[in-house]
């Protein structure tokens, strides 16, 4: 008679499926995981520490480079805690800039997502698709801001750089090429079979348990809760702007891609709204460089979920503690649930499905 | 599917050939940070607020000048921003590499 004993296999830091360092302990009993220990830290960069060390107007940089995907949504967080410190209020026109930004940004990571998880299940050429037109939307970014990954747009107390109506007319042919092109990848989602078979029913995710484990983001709303910061608590212009909270009740890998590819629609339709009802006036109010005593938390929905940035100050140009909890750090315990169960095959789209980002885990 | 192979086989590819098609940059990209040392006062702001520490400053007041590390300029227009006289313009310019380091530091001289 043979034993029943598991078998220990070591997934990452190196593996071809990580896009960045990070280990995974599995228990595997034949080809069905039971057990998966998590072990986070190997891009550890010490940035809430540096942020210690700098003036607020050099973090804004520092806090930027947390993630290369959602910087907009780090520096937002940052400027939005500082501006609570200071009792600041942004002009209407700086909040509809960061808006449109935001939205673009959370375009682009989920462009970038689904040509990821396709490229996990092997469809490379949807992959090769979705990134060749990411790039319409890092065009759009790098003309608004100035860059294609740090756009350095959000200044404490505003915005740095303002919309004119020729970029918007830009944008908006833009959205256009963008929004076929998603109805384009909505339908290859939903009916073509190399995608269903590998993702649907895959990476449970009970609604009870994405609730115990505090899962955030798309990952969910995927589990059909219908939870989002940017309508529990509008920050930025987005208690102006109407929006649809998007959630699929399938709790697998498939309605996370459901979701993102719903969310993109709903983003083009935030910033066709946001162009539309620009208001006029000021883009950025004047702000001293010594931000008085007191702390803050702050909350935005980047395009992984919801981030939190805590701030402390002392009265002088330095912050005296700073912490960022990241969406994905939020999202593991979820994760781990998902996997035991699983096979050892799913593993990759499995993990790639909260979308990780293992750099914003560990700061 | 031979639809879609013939519609593909007249197609120009997605990418371009970089080094010898450029693509014309936009106007607003923050490339390499130009000192006009006509202007420049010396208030030592662009230096103060580097985020990076890219900018050296040798000598003190009107006297200054100064010597930029490419190799650690974050190209955020920080110093562009803060410049009280209009002193530091970002120019459209972005292929800086070089094989060393000494080449990655720019002087500007009064």
């Amino acid at each position: 008679m043979m034993t029943h004993r598991t078998i220990r296999i070591p997934f990452g830091p190196q593996h071809p499926a990580l896009k960045e360092p990070e280990n995974f302990m599995f228990e595997i009993e034949g080809e069905y995981v039971v057990g998966v220990k998590p072990r986070i830290g190997y891009v550890h960069r010490g940035i809430e520490k540096a942020i210690e060390g700098r003036t607020f107007i050099q973090n804004l940089y520092l806090v930027e480079r947390i993630c290369g995907i959602c910087s907009h949504a780090h520096t937002t967080c940052y400027t939005q805690a500082i501006e609570e410190v200071l009792g600041a209020k942004i002009p209407p026109r700086a909040k509809f800039i960061r808006t449109i930004i935001a939205e673009l940004e959370r375009i682009h990571s989920h462009y970038l997502w689904i040509g990821w998880a396709a490229h996990e299940i092997g469809f490379e050429t949807l992959f090769m698709y979705l990134w060749r037109d990411r790039e319409i939307v890092m065009d759009l970014l790098e003309l608004i801001s100035g860059s294609r990954v740090h756009y350095a747009m959000n200044t404490i107390g505003g915005v740095r750089r303002d919309l004119p109506p020729e970029m918007v007319e830009r944008v908006r042919k833009g959205l256009d090429v963008l929004e076929d092109r998603t109805k384009y990848y909505k339908k290859i989602v939903m009916t073509e079979p190399t995608i269903s078979k590998r993702t649907a029913g895959i990476g449970k995710l009970k609604p009870r348990d994405a609730l115990a484990l505090c899962a955030v983001g798309p990952t969910l709303r995927a589990s059909g809760i219908k939870r989002d910061v940017r309508a529990d608590d509008p920050y930025i212009a987005y208690d102006e702007i109407p929006f649809n909270v998007i959630t699929h009740n399938g709790c697998d890998v498939m309605s996370r891609l459901f979701v993102r590819c719903d969310e993109t629609f709903e983003s083009i339709s935030i910033i066709r709204y946001a162009m539309d009802h620009l208001p006029k006036g000021k883009i950025r109010i004047k702000v001293p460089r010594k931000i008085p005593e007191g702390e803050a938390v702050s909350r935005v929905e980047a395009p992984r979920g919801e981030l939190i940035h805590y701030v402390k100050t002392n009265g002088t140009t330095k912050p005296e503690r700073y912490k960022v909890r990241s969406p994905t750090l939020g999202n593991i315990p979820s994760l781990c649930k998902m996997l035991v169960g699983g096979y050892i095959a799913d593993i990759p789209i499995v993990i790639a499905g909260i979308d990780p980002c293992f750099s914003c885990t560990d700061r | 599917m031979v639809r879609e192979l013939l519609k593909h086989l007249f197609r120009s590819p997605a990418t371009s050939k970089y080094p010898f098609e450029k693509k014309t940059s936009f106007k607003a990209v923050r490339g390499r940070p130009v000192w006009d040392m006509k202007r420049c006062t010396g208030c030592r702001l662009c230096f103060r607020d580097c985020p990076s520490g890219a900018i050296e400053m040798v000598g003190k007041g009107s006297e200054a000048e100064f010597k930029h590390h490419l190799d650690r300029c974050l190209f955020c227009g920080q110093c562009e921003e803060v410049c009280p006289v209009d002193a530091i313009a970002m120019t459209d310019e972005f292929e800086l590499a070089s094989y060393d380091r000494a080449g990655m530091i720019i002087e500007f001289k009064r």
